[in-house]
This record gives C-alpha cells, structure tokens and sequence, in this order.
C-alpha cells in the first residue's frame, strides 16, 4: 500500500488532494480549485490610474486578461488513465472534476454523494456562468496560450503575485488551466456515480467503498474502505455536530486498519498546537466529543455577524456577504431576517447567483443529510430552512443575476446581499462591491483565510466596513485524541505538520507522517481470507499427516472475488472429476507397500536394490499377479511399468496411499 | 444454525403484516400491523408467541433486536404503537425518513376514526403515538445500518408507496429479503421497486396478485381521466373518496397534468386540511419520488399543486361542476360519506371507488352490484343515481413481477405473505417448478425453519490469491459422445472448445492444532512442511507392430515419431499434441523411439516379434494416466508398412492387427 499526499490545500474552499495504491488499484481523493488564486487577476479591464510603488501594490500590477484557474500542479504529474477510482469528499473537492474527466484515457469509476454531486454541480455551473460574463468584457483570447503566461510578462509580475502565478520555484505554473466548458461540465456530472450516506459500493470486487457523514457542509463525506489487505478510513476535514448538515458519524469509522488524517483545518486556525493535542482525558471522550461546545461558538459567531449587519442597516448602508459556503449562507438568511424582525427593520434580502433559484429549491428536498434540529422540521411537517417562509413572506428575493429584470423591478437600498465568489473577481459581486466601496456605512463580510488586502485591491479606497470572519472548518485538535481512541485503528497517518504534537509514545497505535509529494509505504495490514461454506467443507478428504496436529485436504470448487471478499463456492461438476491426490512426498515404505498390493490381489517380489548411474538407491519391485509390471522406487520418484491400464492404475494407487498425499 | 420465520400475522391473508425472524441468533420483527377487518382481538398480531430468548418473564426487549416497518400503511404500521407503549418493547425501531414522516398522520387519522366516530375505547392515545415515533431511527435508501456488532440491515426502495421499502438484514453469514408490499412498474409519482443482486438465504415476498397479470396502466388512467372529465363537463360533481396519502397525489398529479393539457378550468378541492398538509411532507421528500418528479421540482415541485383549492363545508351545495378529495376512502365515514350523502342522489355526478374496499363500508356496497338505495341504518338511507367509476389500478406488483425479482435474486427459500391462500399455492408452485426454488407459504402463527449459510473462514496465503487470480485456462477440445465421427469430422467441422479453470484445485486447506485455518498453494506447502516431492510415475516401453519391418532396413527413428506425431493430432483432437523432434508431448505424457536392447519399461518383451515391432518408450506422471492410455491404444491399432521404402500412411481398417 502506497500513500502519495498530492496537496495540502489550503482550508475549506481548497481541500487538500491524496492518491492511495492499494491492492493494485489507484485511488485519488479530490480534485480541487485553488480560487485563491483568482486575485492575481483585475476584475475588470483598466481600472483607476494609481502610482505603481516599489512596496505597495495597486490595481495596475494586476493580471488584466481572462482569469486562469489553478489546480492542483502534482496531479499532473499522474497519468490520468492510470487513475482507477476518484473519491469526492465535499462540493470544493469537485470543482476540479471536469479538467480530469475530459482527458483522453481517463476512465476512473467517480464516487460522490448525491447531495456532494449536486451542489457540486451546481457551483461549477455558476463558476462557469460567471465566467462567460467575464469574457464578454474581454472577449474570446485570440490564442490558446494566455499572454500573461509568456516568461517575459511572469517576471514583471510584482514578487506577490509572482509567487502566486509561479510558486516558490516556478513549477506551480503547470497548474494553471483556462476554465472547462458547459460540455465538459455536463459531461463531467454524466460520469458520477452518486451514493447516498453510508451505502455500499463495490470496485471491481476488491474494494468496497462507503461514503459516510463528516459535518462539513451538506452532503460532505469521509471514506471507509475495506479491502482485502486491510480497512482504511479517509477522515477529511469534519466538524461533530453542525447547524445544518449531518454531524461527523466517528461510529462508521470504528475498527478500521489503517486511518488517513487528511484535516488540515489545524493550519488555518490560530489554535495553539502543543497545549491542546492531549489535555482531553479519554474517559468521558465520547460525550466529550459530541458537546455542543462547537455548534454554540458558531452560533455566536452568526450573531456576531448579524448584529454587524443590523448595525450597517441602521445607518442606511447596505450588507454585502460573498460567502460560497453553503451551510454559513443557509443559516445566516435565517439569522439575520430574525435580527432584522427583531429590531423591526424591513430591509429586503437579496440572493444573486445564476443557480440560487435551484439551490435553494434543492436545500429544502433534502431531510436525509441535514442534521437532527432539520430533520425533525421533516417529521413535524415545517420547511427544513427559513428560507422558503422567507420568499412566501418576500422577505427574500431570489435573482439570476444583477441586471435581471426582476432584480432591476425590485431593487432597494439598503439591503442585504448573498452573492457566491468570494473571491472577489466574478459573479454579481464585483458589481456591488464597485457601487458600496466607498460608502462608509455599508458592510462587506468576509471569510477567514483570503488575503484581503490583495483581493480588495482593485476596489481601494475602501471606506466600507470590512468584517472577516473564521468559521469551523474541521476537527479541534482536542479532539484527535479522544476520537482516535474510539476509532481504535492500528495505524495513523498524519500530516507532518502534526508532528510535534502527534508523535507521543502514549498511543496505542503507531504513527506515520505524510509531506506533500512524498510516497509513504504502508506494510500490510492483514492477510487475505477465504470462507468456506460448511456443506462444502464436510464433503473434503482431510487427510492427517505423520505430523500428528497437522491434517490437510485439497480444495474443491470455485472461488468468488466479490464485495472485497475471496469465497469459495461449490463448482461444477465437471471439475470434481479429477478427485486424485496429486501430491506426494515422502518415500514409500517396500514391505508396507507390498502389504498394500497383496491386499488389492497384487503379488510382487522385491528385486535387488541397486544403484543406478547416478549412485541413487534404486529398489525394484517385480508383479507377476494378475500380470506383469514393475515398480521402480527411488528416493523421489516411483515408476511404475505395466502393460495394462488398470493395474497401473491400481499400483500407482497403492504407492500413493503409502505416501503421504493430497 | 436455522433462520425460523414465525407468522404472526398476513399468512394466507391480506392484513396485520407481521413476520418475526431469529436468523443466527438475532430476532428481527418486520412489520408491525393491524387488521382492518376485526375490531376484535384478532385485529393485532398474537405477540405473546413471540419466543423469548430470557425466559418468559423478561419482556419484549430480549426477545426482539428491532423491529423494520417497511411503509406507512396501517396493515404495516398500525399495531406499533399498542406494541411499544402497551405492550412495552422498547428497541430500536427502524423506519425510511418518509414512513417516519407518515406513518403518524396514519395513525392519528385512525385513531380519530375509531375513537371519535365509531365511540371504541382506545388502543392508544395521541401521545402514544407521538412517543412511539420518537423511537424510531430515520434510515435512507441503501444505507446500510449496524443494528448492533452482528446485525445489518439496508433498505431498497420498493415503489408501492411514497418511503416504502424492501428490507436486507445479514446476521454473519446468512441473509435474507423482506420485500414489504412493492411494485414493479413505476407509475405517476413513485418509481418501480429496485434492488441489488445480493446473496440470500430467503425472501419473504408479499403475493397480493398471485395469479393476476396486468397490462398498462395508462388505458386505465385514460379512463379514469375520461369519466371525470366527461362528468365535469355535464355540469356534474366528482367525489373522489381516498385516504389522506399515497392515492391521493397520485390521482391530484394525475389531474393536474390533465388540466394544463385540456386548459381546464374546474375547481379541485381537498376535504380536510390533512391532504393539503401532507402535501407539504411530499414536497420536501422528492427524492423518494418517479424520475420526473425529481428531474422539475427546482422549477415546479409536482407537489405544488396549482389548481387545488381547500374545500368548505358550506360548498357542499353550490352549484357548478368540481372535482372533490374525501377522506376516508371506502367512504366508511366521515366527511366522504356527508359529501356522499348530498351527491349520490343526482344522475350526473361521479363517484370513484378504489380497488378494494373492505366489507360493511359503503365502498364495498357500491362495487357489489348497483344498489339503487343504500341503508345507512333504519330510518336513513340515501339514492343512489350517480355514476360509479371503479379505479382499477394498484400499486402492487403481479404474478409476473414477483417471479421476476425471485428470479432475479435466486434466493436459497421463498416464504409467500400477503396474499389470499388459493393464488398463494399456485404461486408456490410455480415457483417450485418454474425456479426450482423451495418455498413456503404458511399460515398464520406457523413457523418456517430454513437451514442458514455458515462459512468456516481461512487464511489465504498470497501465492494461493494469486495463483487464483491470474487466469489458468486449459482448452479440452470437446471429447464427446460421437467419438468415432469425429476423426472423420475433426477437419471440416470446429470441435466444441471446452475451457477449464481449476485454480481452485491447486488450493490446499491447511489445519494445524490451535491454530487459525490456512489455505495455501500446493507449491507452498512441501515447504510448510519440510518434505520432499515424491513424484509417482508410469513408464512403459510399447512395442509398436510395423509390417515387413527389416532390421537391415533401418529408417531414422524420428521419421517414425513425424508419422506417429500425424497420426496423433488426427485421432485425438482434443489432446495439444507437440512435437519436439526427439519426444512427442502430450501434457505430462511424453514418447521417445527407444533402441536401446533392454529397456526397463518393456514389459510384454517378445523376440518373436522384434523385428517386427518399434518400441516407443512412454512416460506419464499419474494425473495425465486416462490421456496416456489413450494415445497408446491407438499406438498399438497403428500399423504401417514399409515395403514401398518410404512408410505412408495406410487406411488402420483395412489392415488392422493388434500385438
């Protein structure tokens, strides 16, 4: 078993990126978009003249072409055609889907959950829609190779940017693709196998896979895969109990071989690593982990927000929230329309997106991946979000795109605003922001983890309000401890990242540590089994062997590979036939053969032991009953010579009922 | 270990489906339902036969690991909260999130029946039922659920009506089927039943239509819609008496696709709030839906319907023409039966009954006959003048669809439920012979005892897994029973190919004392055990008969092997025949000219004839011995003469000698 970590990814809008060889099969886990990168370009073509400094930077040093999206660089270094089977964990780890599925050759079996398919779906249709509309400022590129990847135009780039566009030693640049088609997108979800939370699918009879739930967002999975060398559970990053989607299910994960640590929420908080790893006791873990301690800093911190934007409103300004997460969005419509009728305001919201009339449709069809609270809406009768009270109230309105009629018929400031990309260079957002940046009484709430300076570049100055905020995007490291203890795997491994903190002699398991791009051996983990069905096995000849505790018995049958499990099954009849012990060792013993003869009506006398050329002993046995023959007995072999053929049958059958056989 | 199956309930019936299974230890209860048809104790399953596993003291909870409802229909459903409440079982109870979301609304609504209307003492309270679902555990299509460290059960979707299910539970090695009631065809707003190719000791299938084949359903749909509309555009009122669920939308989306089509414009009503909220239920559970249904509801949910309006008691009488949604179906009482009451006296209004209403309601009156007066007791009885229209189509599967999944899943046992007892044993028996599957169909409180699946497990070496993965195939030329035809054919006609794979067999099951079972390659175990390979072989030098052979006239043994070689591949198809210039080889067997004056392995050693005969010195290890015979019987019929100096092949029959 071999483990590659691809990427590390960079939080929640950029999952990391893993390839597993096991059992000769290659798994990938996620393919992602680095939308971070996004900001090196200028969101619109020009923008204001600015002095173009040594230190800061402005608007001009943007990248001013059609935006380039960035995957992730080592997944081209793979053969796509050597990829067997692709793992999508959450909705970003699909963004990159379509770039994989239009290579020639690429022929991998897609597992992603249906709630994963469809809003990831949803969101690439958007990414795409968005980008037409970028285009049409640009028009078409008049070459396939973008100008601003020419060397000469790179090295210009201010170092930031450089960096950005080129990584650390320029080998980054590989990774930059012009954006998939509608077609391939298409194509791309065409080629999806979906699977619900916790069903069972099977590859090629080897590796039965299992989606189960991790918290993140709707629809968000973790892996357990069993094989015949071992059980592997893919942790991504989980979250225990979630507002909207179903919590981390730990319990699916219990007992397996091996665990992938693939959570690197760690790196994007700004936790402490040394002191938190092990202060839980084990004890009470599973209440501990399951404390509600999570969902109520997140609950403060949706309130945090909304007081925020109630704030913005009082004084006439407007609310600008490009959040992409869903899970955030969904709860902080609810949120904020409650603050907003609490404080009696009438401030209409706004939700703009050329896929929000679908994703919000699809948000309210889907009890089976929410979490507890929405499930009980289900069997109370109630919407699962507030959002679909919110439209009949129209307190919520529902647009396409900024410049639809209907948002044009109804639009009001102020106002609150959901909009996608919250990388701040398409969709809607780009709009507004240009039309708020400079009022100081407006709102823009932001996600933790995007440099904002950089992606508010080409808006400055800024006099609006700029509100960033963190939400939980995976496991507290308080927790590793407690819930590995549960898990109960045998091995674990880590991101290197983790090392320091990870690598404690107190664990009743051993620890390995990944590094990006960096092939780890795994040993075996188990054996391989074969059942045998018990009708089958009664009808076997054992045989006990002169080694008193040892008896075998040559197998019968055919054996099925199936659901990662070798069974054997009673076969045709045809291939019972050869039912001969094939196999003998040992060396005959002559008086107890002779015995052996004469009880079958054989006579023979023994002739002389000689020596043959090669100073092997050789002892030979004359038949004169029923007829004629002769057996040659060596230390090795027996041959046995005679003229018909049931008393060489019956002869050999005699010698190698005195050898040891099967 | 057995898997015993103990009837409680739907044996030889339609009714209070309940099916209790200890499968490897486990005892899983699957359906819990009542009988519409009895008021009388006979109405719940008789849980006291439920074997107990601690003594007859210790309660429900040791005697059953969970209970699987299957779907919301009371004959399912409608004894579970007497059995968790009353009876005091307090397991886990596994249901799809639409049953779950459901089955209350069922029950409460049949609560309401019989205590408000009909004045029975009740079997349980609101808050029974309000606390029995509390125990319910939620579970997803294809989920699969570890009930505990040995149970596992998985739901399949079933089509019968919305949340319905077929239920897998495995205990170890051993597996069975409960398919509920399902469907096989999709229709309007559900899809057709669907389920894995799994392993299965037993299927426990229902058999409402045993015997009866059914065509499409749209020709009557078409009808249904005909009548209606033809009512409606006389000016006339249609009562449509269902239940709150399942009927009920399928017939609204029925309608309102009409509606669009034909741009009608007549009113639909529901009667009670209660359809118009489990409306609401539909729409967010979509995808429990018919492919199209999912495929629109972002842009119109077919739950959303536009043209159904709320129904007041005081439109009873207005005039124009409507199309009306009553609760209860059967028209056993309620508001269906005061709509009834008003309608039924008038030639140009409409009454649609469903397929099967249960005896004393006024359902079944109406479909027995055309009762011009109904008494509904002594001093008030009602004119019948209105039309009646009986809907044919059912969501069950027919004969043809449970031969089908049977077929399909080839299981080890079939028990039939849920059918009536004649068209059951003629379904057993098709099934017997037609599947060649064993089955049963018992009567109520009986139980059913099938032998269960064990496996012995094994450690399998890496060599041996690998050995039998790589394919192995041996090609036998088709040895049969036209043998003496085919040295004849062999060259105009393709012999039959056989391929043979026996990796299994190169496997040996390996048991040590106190130790873990192994299954090794025969390669490996020699080593295992420290021993040498005795190989047993046969030899014999065969005197081959050649006329006018002369010893002065000695030709180069090789030429004779070319002939025998040609001879060969001619007489014996089947065997691959090599020639390897020295030797000819057939698997194992192997043949050389020998001259030397005395060869060990010449046998039936006669001078006389010596010069006469060329002795082919043969050798075989024992597996290969039916081959080798074989090939030196026709040695010995072959014969060639050497007279013309250059031996040529003669025809054996005209010459034939054997030494």
């Amino acid at each position: 078993m071999k483990f590659t970590c691809l990427s590390k990814g960079g939080g929640f809008n950029f999952p990391p990126c893993h390839i597993l060889h096991i059992c000769g099969f290659r798994v990938l886990f996620d393919a992602p978009l680095d939308l971070s990168a996004l900001t090196i370009f200028s969101p619109v073509p020009g923008g204001p003249d600015g002095l173009s400094g040594e230190e800061a930077l402005c608007c001009r040093d943007l990248v001013h072409a059609e935006p380039c999206y960035k995957t992730v660089k080592n997944l081209h270094l793979w053969d796509a055609s050597f990829i067997d089977v692709v793992l999508i964990s959450s909705p970003m780890g699909m963004l990159g889907l379509p770039f994989l599925t239009r290579m020639k050759g690429f022929s991998a079996k897609i597992y992603v959950t249906e709630a994963t398919a469809k809003l990831g779906e949803l969101m690439m249709k958007d990414l795409v829609s968005v980008h037409m509309e970028f285009r049409q400022f640009y028009g078409d590129e008049e070459s396939a190779f973008p100008q601003w990847m020419k060397w000469e135009e790179l090295v210009q780039l201010p170092s930031r940017l450089k960096e950005i566009a080129l990584g650390k030693d320029g080998e980054e640049l590989g990774g930059w693709m012009t954006l998939y088609s509608a077609a391939d997108l298409k194509d791309c979800v065409q080629k999806v196998r979906t699977l619900k939370y916790a069903e069972e699918t099977c590859y090629n009879g080897t590796l039965v896979i299992k989606a189960v739930s991790s918290g993140l967002e709707i629809g968000a999975c973790n892996w357990a895969i069993n094989s015949p060398k071992g059980d592997i559970a893919f942790i991504s990053s989980s979250i225990f109990v979630s507002g909207h989607s179903m919590g981390f299910d730990y319990h699916a994960l219990e007992g397996n071989d091996l665990i992938l640590y693939s959570d690197f929420s760690f790196m994007h908080t700004m936790d402490d690593l040394d002191s938190e790893f092990n202060s839980a006791s084990g004890t009470d873990s599973l209440r501990f982990l399951a404390s509600a301690d999570d969902i109520l800093e997140e609950r403060d911190k949706l309130a945090f927000v909304c007081s925020y934007a109630v704030d913005a409103v009082k004084t006439g300004g407007s609310v600008l929230i490009p959040i992409d997460r869903l899970g955030v969005v969904l709860q902080l419509l609810e949120e904020i329309s409650a603050s907003l009728d609490s404080s009696n305001l009438k401030v209409p919201i706004y939700f703009i997106s050329s896929v929000s009339e679908e994703l919000l449709a699809f948000t309210n069809v889907i009890p089976e991946w929410l979490c507890r609270e929405r499930q009980e809406k289900l069997f109370s009768g109630k919407p699962l979000f507030g959002h679909v009270e919110l439209m009949k109230e129209k307190k919520l309105h529902v647009f396409p795109a900024v410049y639809s009629t209907e948002s044009l018929m109804n639009w009001q400031e102020p106002c609150i605003v959901f909009c996608p990309n919250w990388s701040l260079r398409l969709g809607p957002v780009v709009h507004l922001l240009h039309r708020w940046c400079g009022d100081q009484n407006s709102l823009l709430v932001l996600e933790n983890g995007i440099d904002a300076e950089l992606a508010l570049l080409p808006f400055k100055p800024i006099a609006m309000k700029v509100l960033q905020c963190s939400f939980l995007s995976g496991i507290n490291l308080r927790k590793v401890q407690p819930l590995l203890e549960i898990l109960q795997p045998k091995v674990v491994l880590f991101p290197e990242d983790l090392k320091q903190i990870s690598s404690g002699e107190s664990m009743p398991f051993s620890v390995l540590h990944y590094s990006e791009n960096e092939t780890l051996l795994i040993s075996s983990l188990k054996s391989s089994e074969v059942e045998l069905p018990m009708e089958l096995a009664t009808q076997f000849h054992f045989k006990k062997l002169k080694q008193e505790h040892i008896s075998v018995a040559r197998l019968k049958g055919e054996l099925l590979v199936g659901n990662s499990k070798h069974q054997l099954i009673s076969g045709s009849k045809q291939a019972d036939q050869k039912c001969r012990p094939v196999l003998c060792w040992g060396s005959p013993d002559i008086e107890t053969l002779l015995a052996v003869l004469s009880e079958r009506g054989i006579k023979g006398t023994v002739g002389g032991g000689t020596m043959d050329s090669k100073f092997e002993n050789v002892s030979v046995v004359h038949v004169h009953e029923p007829n004629r023959a002769c057996i040659e007995i060596r230390v090795t072999t027996s041959v046995v010579t005679a003229a018909d053929e049931d008393l060489a049958s019956q002869i050999s059958d005699a010698i190698c009922s005195v050898l040891a056989s099967t | 270990m057995a898997i015993d199956c103990l009837v409680l309930g739907a044996g030889q019936e339609v009714g209070k489906s309940c099916v209790v299974v200890s499968i490897n230890g486990k005892r899983i209860m699957f359906d819990c339902g009542m009988h519409m048809g009895y008021l009388d104790h006979r109405r719940y399953p008789d849980f006291s036969l439920i074997p107990s596993s601690q003594g007859p003291s210790s309660g429900f909870d040791d005697a059953i690991d969970c209970i699987i409802i299957t779907h919301f229909h009371l004959d399912h459903v409608g004894a579970l909260p007497y059995f968790t409440e009353v009876c005091g079982y307090r397991g886990p109870i596994y249901m799809t999130y639409p049953t779950k979301a459901l089955a209350p609304l069922m029950l409460e609504d049949y609560r309401k029946v019989m205590v408000e209307r009909r004045g029975e003492e009740e079997q349980f309270t609101s808050d029974h039922i309000a606390e029995c679902m509390r125990k319910v555990i939620a579970v997803d299509l294809k989920q699969t659920v570890q009930v505990d460290k040995d149970l596992q059960i998985r739901a399949y979707y079933a089509g019968h009506v919305i949340g319905a299910a077929m239920f897998y539970a495995k205990v170890g090695d051993s597996a069975i089927l409960y398919t509920g009631d399902y469907n096989m065809t999709p229709d309007r707003h559900l899809g057709a039943a669907q389920i894995d190719r799994l392993h299965l000791d037993l299927v426990i299938s229902e058999s409402t239509y045993a015997t009866t084949i059914r065509d499409s359903k749209y020709a009557r749909e078409r009808e249904f819609l005909q009548a209606v509309h033809k009512c409606i555009s006389g000016g006339g009122k249609v009562l449509i008496p269902t239940f709150a669920l399942g009927r009920a939308q399928e017939l609204c989306i029925l309608l309102e696709d009409y509606w669009e089509r034909m741009n009608l414009k007549v009113p639909i009503y529901f009667s009670a709030g209660l359809t118009i909220q489990a409306n609401m239920y539909y729409k967010m559970l979509i995808s429990w839906t018919s492919q199209k249904i999912k495929e629109t509801y972002s842009t119109h949910n077919a739950f959303d319907f536009k043209h159904v309006k709320n129904f007041e008691r005081s439109m009873i009488d207005a005039p124009g023409p409507c199309v009306l949604f009553a609760t209860p179906g059967m028209i056993s009482g309620g508001f269906s039966l005061e709509v009834f009451k008003h309608w039924a006296p008038s030639g140009v209004n409409l009454v649609t009954l469903p397929g099967y209403c249960v005896a004393g309601t006024i359902g079944h009156k109406l479909m027995s006959g055309k009762p011009t007066k109904i008494e509904l007791d002594k001093d008030t009885h009602i004119d019948v003048r209105c039309q009646i229209h009986q809907l044919s189509f059912s969501p069950h599967t027919d004969a043809k669809g449970i031969m089908d999944l049977v077929k399909f899943l080839s299981p080890k046992h079939v028990i039939l439920v849920h059918g009536e007892k004649p068209k059951m044993a003629s379904l057993k028996g098709r099934i017997q012979s037609e599947l060649g599957i064993q089955c049963y169909d018992p009567a109520n409180n009986e139980t059913v005892s099938i032998p269960s699946t064990i496996y012995v497990k094994a450690v399998a070496s890496d060599a041996f897994v690998r050995s039998c993965l790589n394919p192995n195939f041996k090609f036998l030329k088709s040895s049969s029973e036209d043998e003496h035809n085919s040295s004849v054919k062999s060259r105009n006609c393709m012999p039959r190919l056989q391929v043979i794979d026996e990796r299994v067999l190169e496997g040996i099951l390996f048991l040590e004392k106190s130790q873990k079972a192994k299954v090794v390659h025969q390669e490996e175990l020699l080593l295992m055990l420290g021993e040498k390979k005795h190989k047993v072989q046969n030899a014999y030098c065969c005197p081959v008969h050649i006329a006018n052979l002369d010893s002065t006239d000695h030709i180069d043994g090789c030429l004779w092997l070319r002939l025998f070689s040609a001879r060969l591949s001619d007489e014996f198809p089947e065997g691959n025949v090599q020639d390897f210039g020295e030797h000819i080889q057939v698997e194992s067997f192997r043949m050389s000219i020998c001259l030397k004056e005395s060869c060990p392995y010449r046998i039936d050693d006669n001078p006389q004839n010596r010069s006469e005969c060329l002795n082919c010195c043969c050798t075989w290890s024992v597996e290969d011995e039916k081959i080798a015979w074989k090939i030196i019987s026709i040695l010995k019929r072959f014969n060639l003469n050497s007279t013309n100096g250059l031996p040529g092949l003669q025809d054996t029959s005209s010459n034939c000698e054997t030494c």
